[in-house]
């Protein structure tokens, strides 16, 4: 309700000329945030002499592909109103599923459907649940974060699933050509569906109306429970495709695989200019903040930065970017 | 009829039931002394459970709360363990204020800056468990740097329980009178009810969820202290996942996600519920590690029948809308 008399403040005001383009683009957050991806990346190469370097450069892409193909995923489902805080556990557990299967010797692309069957069918549940049931997703999800995590902890307890057959390394440690990896060719291509699908389709419009406002999108036509329940299937299907990535890449399976993750990605897709609340928010926004966050976390480890120390500073993110934009509007109304 | 219906009625039925079929078994997990036991273990979720159970009925949550248990627990080893000579009750009075203290920001940032309560919480979990790593260094803070006073006090056995056991049932208490017989308590549900209406009351929405956070994070911060006296240890990661029990005990208790609905003695009871069934998990031979999933399931059951519940009141303009979105 505050929110609604900040909103209607903000309409209440007529500006006295209209801003020509190159002022409305400079004011767009797409372009704030490029510019401070690129105050990073300048200050990282200052800061330590290894920065830039391809190779370097190419590993530090590792620290964010797998989680911005989830944040893709969770940008479409924050817009429409919704949340997943699930998608870490739904990682674990389909990299679980997959450890399960690798002991008795499958080949790869049966592990591979296992995987995203697995991250599917978890989606599938969450939206079940919150469409179905009609249940607040933040509840739900954190429930859900907790029962699927925990299947992972029931099936391996602490052990850890390992003996992945050796094409299965293609994913997570394969190279496309030169340093671009088979992971970033994926971000990328996936990057590209998700910017299609939500600003070039009607689904894409869809998903804005749902966020805006759920019952006027109803008497507009949209099948809001459908759309709803696609975006949680969206959400589980690529958590299942970072639990290929990352469990190709590490190699093993454990319980605590990707512990936190939730966390990092609604940072990315907060940071990345959506609107928590629903509503508004862009793919292009969600791929700056991925090379955003994967610079600063990459910079702070050429520094000798702790990942926990890292953590204040992703925990920072978060809350400074929603809340640097609320301060200097009040700032400005003053 | 209405009293058989309630939620605290159902839980004492299902708390009654889980007791006699372990007891089937186990006859020894239903002697006085091993409930006094089940309890005393039980009391850190029931403290920090209270304080969310305010928060929530604000419409806000409150994830940051075993962060903050942490912090606190570790900054009161370290006073401990380099100044042996302050006394207990400064050390109670430092970590109340501490604890409200990291409550507080939750509570201005939701407060003054409208931040919805999620966003800040995730954000303050991680930022207070990174300063705990900053300040111990990694290290570990073991039992024989801590003095025997303040690792004694929540150990030390009154009437058959030990304080900690006390203090749970004091703050539990305190919280019913609280909830019951002060405007605050009555503003928490007007706020969470109707936060317009609540307006119109005279009451200010974004104080009363401010002060709900501090009172939260102010029981969260003597937890700590008792956390860390208990198991004498302090490491950056105890109580991790610890929040999501937290919130499971309100949710298992009836307190609505939506606000403004739920009673303290639910959330005692949603706590006592998962308490006992961790602590019969061994004594029946399940391994520890089904916990995780018991609770995950356990709020997901939950919600669905808050939800149920609470459903055909009010009028329905739109019953396809409703079935939709």
């Amino acid at each position: 309700m505050t929110d609604a008399t900040l909103v209607n403040e903000q309409r209440r005001h007529i500006p006295d000329r209209l801003e020509g383009p190159a002022a409305r683009l400079a004011k767009r957050w797409e372009v704030l945030l490029l510019a401070v991806a690129v105050a990073i990346f300048v200050a990282n190469s200052f800061a330590s002499p290894y920065f830039l370097n391809a190779w370097n450069l190419s590993d530090a892409t590792f620290n964010f592909t797998e989680k911005a193909m989830i944040a893709f995923a969770m940008a479409l489902l924050i817009i429409a109103g919704e949340i997943d805080l699930s998608v870490a556990s739904i990682l674990a557990l389909a990299s679980t599923a997959m450890g399960a299967a690798a002991q008795l010797d499958v080949g790869v692309p049966v592990l591979v459907l296992i995987g995203l069957g697995t991250g599917l069918m978890c989606g599938a549940f969450n939206g079940l649940l919150v469409t179905g049931f009609g249940l607040p997703s933040i509840v739900v999800t954190i429930g859900t974060m907790s029962l699927f995590r925990g299947i992972s902890y029931i099936v391996l307890g602490d052990q850890a699933y390992g003996g992945y057959p050796s094409g299965f390394s293609w994913f997570g440690r394969g190279y496309a050509f030169w340093v671009i990896s088979i992971e970033l060719v994926l971000f990328a291509a996936l990057a590209l569906i998700y910017y299609v699908v939500l600003h070039r389709t009607n689904f894409g419009r869809a998903v804005y109306a749902i966020g805006n406002n759920p019952t006027g999108a109803l008497f507009s036509g949209i099948r809001v429970a459908r759309v709803k329940f696609v975006l949680f299937l969206l959400t589980g299907l690529m958590s299942g495709v970072a639990a290929v990535c990352l469990t190709s890449r590490l190699g093993s399976t454990r319980p605590s695989i990707a512990t936190g993750w939730e966390l990092e990605v609604v940072t990315m897709v907060v940071l990345g200019g959506v609107n928590i609340l629903g509503g508004s928010g862009s793919i292009p926004g969600v791929v700056i903040a991925a090379f955003v966050m994967g610079l600063v976390t990459f910079g702070l480890g050429l520094l000798n930065v702790p990942g926990i120390v890292m953590s204040i500073f992703v925990g920072l993110l978060l809350i400074g970017v929603i809340a640097l934009p609320r301060l200097w509007g009040m700032w400005r109304r003053r | 009829m209405s009293v058989l219906k309630s939620r605290e009625a159902l839980l004492v039925g299902i708390i009654g039931l889980l007791l006699v079929l372990i007891a089937g078994r186990f006859p020894a997990f239903v002697a006085p002394d091993n409930l006094a036991r089940v309890f005393n273990d039980t009391a850190p979720l029931i403290l920090l459970a209270l304080g969310q159970t305010v928060v929530i009925l604000t419409r806000c949550i409150d994830l940051s709360v075993a962060a903050n248990l942490a912090l606190t627990g570790m900054v009161c080893a370290l006073i401990n363990s380099t100044i042996p000579g302050v006394p207990l009750p400064v050390i109670l009075a430092l970590v109340l204020a501490m604890g409200a203290a990291m409550g507080a920001i939750n509570g201005l940032l939701v407060w003054k800056l409208t931040i919805p309560p999620i966003v800040v919480t995730l954000g303050t979990m991680t930022i207070y468990r990174g300063v705990i790593f900053v300040i111990s260094g990694g290290e570990w803070v073991n039992a024989h740097e801590m003095t025997p006073g303040f690792t004694g006090f929540p150990r030390a056995t009154f009437l058959g329980l030990p304080v900690l056991g006390w203090i749970a049932v004091i703050a539990v208490i305190l919280f019913v009178l609280m909830i019951a017989r002060t405007p605050l308590g009555r503003a928490f549900y007007a706020v969470g009810g109707n936060p317009n209406a609540a307006v119109y009351a005279g009451i200010d929405v974004g104080r009363t969820q401010f002060l709900a956070f501090v009172l939260s994070g102010a029981l969260a911060g003597l937890t700590g202290y008792l956390w860390v006296a208990r198991y004498q240890v302090a490491y950056v990661d105890i109580a991790g996942g610890f929040e999501l029990e937290v919130v499971a005990a309100c949710v298992i208790g009836g307190i609505s996600i939506a606000g403004g609905a739920g009673t303290v003695v639910g959330t005692l009871l949603g706590a006592l519920f998962l308490g006992i069934v961790k602590n019969a998990l061994p004594v029946v031979g399940i391994s520890p590690f089904w916990q995780m999933a018991i609770s995950g399931t356990a709020i997901v059951v939950a919600v669905a029948f808050n939800a149920r519940r609470g459903r055909g009141r009010g009028r329905i303009i739109l019953k396809r809308a409703e079935g939709t979105a």
